[in-house]
């Protein structure tokens, strides 16, 4: 589960992680309330207006409606009532999120960290997430701090570090140590980076995250060590153990056909393609659509029915995938082991009956328990339904259907 | 033995299991020790039941907020291979039980798995056995219906099944795909193997170069899924996840080939190149 910027500072301020200080905002007038407080606190003009979406490089990124960026400092309550108007309820657009953006509902009025002080500031860069060669956790972090990673990455390999945590110790301070030593820190800047990185793998560890990515990693002018942006995966299994984060999910980020596709506990994700999938097992529905696209189609989707393919599933498989006006073709291919290919057939016709009329055409690959009488089953109903039993057949009807 | 062996899931495969002929001599639910379930012994424990029964394989099915423990249990109990079949295990429980497992004797399949099946003769897992026709082909796969479907290919072709490996689809495993091809490739009952993989991880890759490093003794086939599925989505498996450039189909495909993999496009090409590799 993916979280918002603020939400994770507010995680992360309860495990004393220092963070940029700020206030999440959904309307203007909020948003002159959040430059009042922060002005009274940190007795600064000057304020961060920063948009709240589930994706990077908002900085760069642009509100496709008035061309402003989604991230913008302001230094005077008229330029915060002015951002703020411009990017709530806009669209913004940037690397990650695709040429059709993402609306911004919230966006986080932060204090400015770029303050004047006797030292130095600094930029830095810092992950920890799950090594999965050998099952470690690694805190990964480098100088070059506020670029994109990967860029890092691939240009100079040499300024990353990564510090792997053994799972029977834990972060060790030495560990810590080590970290804020590489990245150059000396004095109050030391002691506060080793606090930092001690608390933020606590952090890491308590809330069952997959990832967490601090960028930048701050080093403000009176040595302060901040986060100033926070971007936090959390575990989807885990989330039973943490029923108060569950709360925390934004659904608005989500395709709704998704959202709605997990009422009926089935795992969808909405793809491009005009030809829709529904096939029991994750890696047999991976191969399906890969199938799909050597016939010469692109899949819709990614629909895993799971273990129990009846007449229910089928349905709402159907009709979460038939919301869909660029499907021309839907391929069904079930492999029977436990569950029975008759009784998986029979669910596809009272499913179709029930829908009434489909006009695209259905392509039902059963093959395993019953597969036969499955196949007879089908093409006894009267529907227009096409049925198979081998992989081959199937990808040949597909072939036919998109052509 | 069956770990969670009175529950729904456990009671319907260990029936399965019995019926195939394996040899499954009782179970562990804790606080249900000393009755009998599917005419076998249940006990309070997993050194309990090993003492009274001398089990030294476990299949587990207990919920994913209990599984790593019941892992780490029958691996102190002396287990030999625990067979981990539960989906949703949280990633920090699984960090913590790949480093037990070090210093412990233990070979762990799974979690999130079908299972370990010699066809015709033992199965320790939940997949439908009439599939797995025997003969002298290995499977290696992380999902599960694309086992059954491989090995029914398999077995249309000509060909039989010798074990069917399900290592599982989750970011952390136990047995990797490159120590289920090195069992293969020392096993006499196997002479060629099918190895499928997925996009996210290094698993695949790490396994072929094994291949190419023991010289291709044996043929490997080879298909990844997820050529079409999109970066940065989580595709049903927790461990389905394309993260970077290195792991995604196409990536794996090449590095497969040039270890001398035979990497099939199509899944449904699977049986019948294994069929022509083996011809040759």
């Amino acid at each position: 589960m993916n979280l918002h910027e603020y939400q994770a500072k507010e995680l992360l301020k309860k495990y004393n992680v220092p963070v940029q200080d700020g206030f999440a905002c959904s309307t203007v007038h909020e948003a002159e309330d959040a430059y009042r407080q922060i002005k009274a606190l940190y007795g600064s003009n000057f304020a961060v207006v920063k948009a709240q979406i589930h994706a990077g490089g908002r900085g760069k990124g642009t509100i496709k409606e008035n061309g402003i960026n989604g991230v913008k400092v302001g230094k005077s309550l008229e330029d915060i009532q002015d951002i703020a108007k411009k990017i709530l309820g806009g669209t913004l657009v940037t690397k990650q999120t695709g040429p059709h953006g993402k609306v911004v509902n919230k966006i986080l009025v932060a204090q400015d960290m770029y303050y004047d002080g006797p030292h130095e500031r600094k930029e830095f860069y810092l992950s920890v997430l799950l090594d999965r060669s050998n099952g470690q956790n690694v805190i990964m972090y480098s100088t070059e701090g506020g670029m994109n990673i990967e860029d890092v990455a691939h240009d100079t390999p040499e300024k990353i570090f990564k510090e792997w945590v053994h799972p029977s110790g834990g972060l060790l301070p030495f560990q810590a140590r080590k970290i804020a030593f590489n990245l150059g820190l000396s004095g109050d800047a030391f002691k506060n980076c080793v606090k930092f990185v001690t608390n933020l793998y606590n952090a890491y560890i308590g809330l069952d995250c997959s990832m967490v990515e601090i960028n930048p990693l701050f080093k403000a002018a009176d040595d302060k060590i901040v986060a100033v942006d926070c971007k936090m995966k959390l575990d989807d299994n885990a989330l039973v153990r943490h029923s108060d984060l569950t709360s925390l999910r934004d659904t608005t980020e989500e395709d709704p056909t998704e959202v709605e596709a997990g009422k009926y506990n089935l795992n969808f994700v909405k793809l491009d393609g005009n030809v829709g999938c529904m096939v029991n097992g994750a890696g047999l529905a991976m191969a399906t659509m890969d199938m799909i696209k050597l016939s010469g189609g692109e899949p819709a989707n990614f629909l895993d029915v799971g273990g129990t393919a009846n007449a229910q599933t089928v349905e709402a498989g159907f009709k979460i995938i038939l919301k869909d006006p660029n499907v021309k073709a839907i391929l069904i291919n079930i492999f029977g082991g436990i569950v029975r290919c008759d009784r998986v057939a029979q669910g596809v016709i009272d499913a179709y009956k029930n829908l009434g009329n489909i006009n695209i055409p259905i392509i039902v690959r059963l093959q395993g328990t019953n597969a036969e009488e499955a196949k007879k089953l089908i093409d006894e109903s009267g529907l227009k339904v096409e049925s198979a039993i081998l992989l081959s057949e199937a990808a040949s009807l597909v072939k036919k259907a998109v052509a | 033995m069956v770990q969670g062996f009175t529950g729904s899931e456990g009671t319907f495969h260990a029936t399965q299991m019995i019926e195939y002929g394996t040899g499954i001599v009782g179970g562990v639910t804790p606080g249900k020790g000393g009755t009998r379930h599917l005419d076998r012994p249940v006990f309070n424990t997993v050194a309990d039941c090993v003492k009274n029964t001398g089990a030294d394989v476990s299949i587990i099915f207990v919920p994913p907020a209990f599984a790593a423990d019941a892992i780490m249990e029958s691996a102190e109990a002396g287990i030999r291979l625990v067979v981990c079949i539960t989906e949703g295990i949280p990633t920090q429980d699984m960090v913590k039980v790949k480093n037990y497992l070090q210093a412990k004797n233990t070979r762990l399949v799974g979690p999130n798995c079908p299972g370990v099946i010699t066809a015709g003769e033992c199965k320790v897992g939940i997949m439908p056995g009439f599939v797995f026709k025997p003969g002298r082909i290995g499977i290696v796969s992380k999902s599960g219906t694309l086992t059954y479907e491989a090995a029914d290919q398999v077995a249309k072709a000509g060909l039989g099944i010798s074990t069917a490996v399900g290592i599982g689809g989750d970011p952390i495993i136990g047995t990797t795909t490159k120590e289920a091809v090195e069992l293969f490739f020392s096993d006499p009952g196997t002479d060629a193997v099918v190895m499928i993989g997925e996009i996210g991880g290094g698993m695949e890759a790490e396994a072929a170069k094994w291949v190419k490093e023991n010289k291709n003794k044996k043929p490997v086939v080879g298909f990844i899924a997820g050529q079409t599925a999109p970066p940065g989505r989580r595709m049903g498996h927790a461990g389905a996840i394309v993260g970077g450039a290195d792991d995604t189909a196409a990536a794996k495909m090449k590095i497969m080939s040039e270890c001398g993999i035979h990497v099939v496009q199509s899944p449904a090409d699977i049986g019948k190149h294994m069929a022509e590799v083996m011809k040759k």
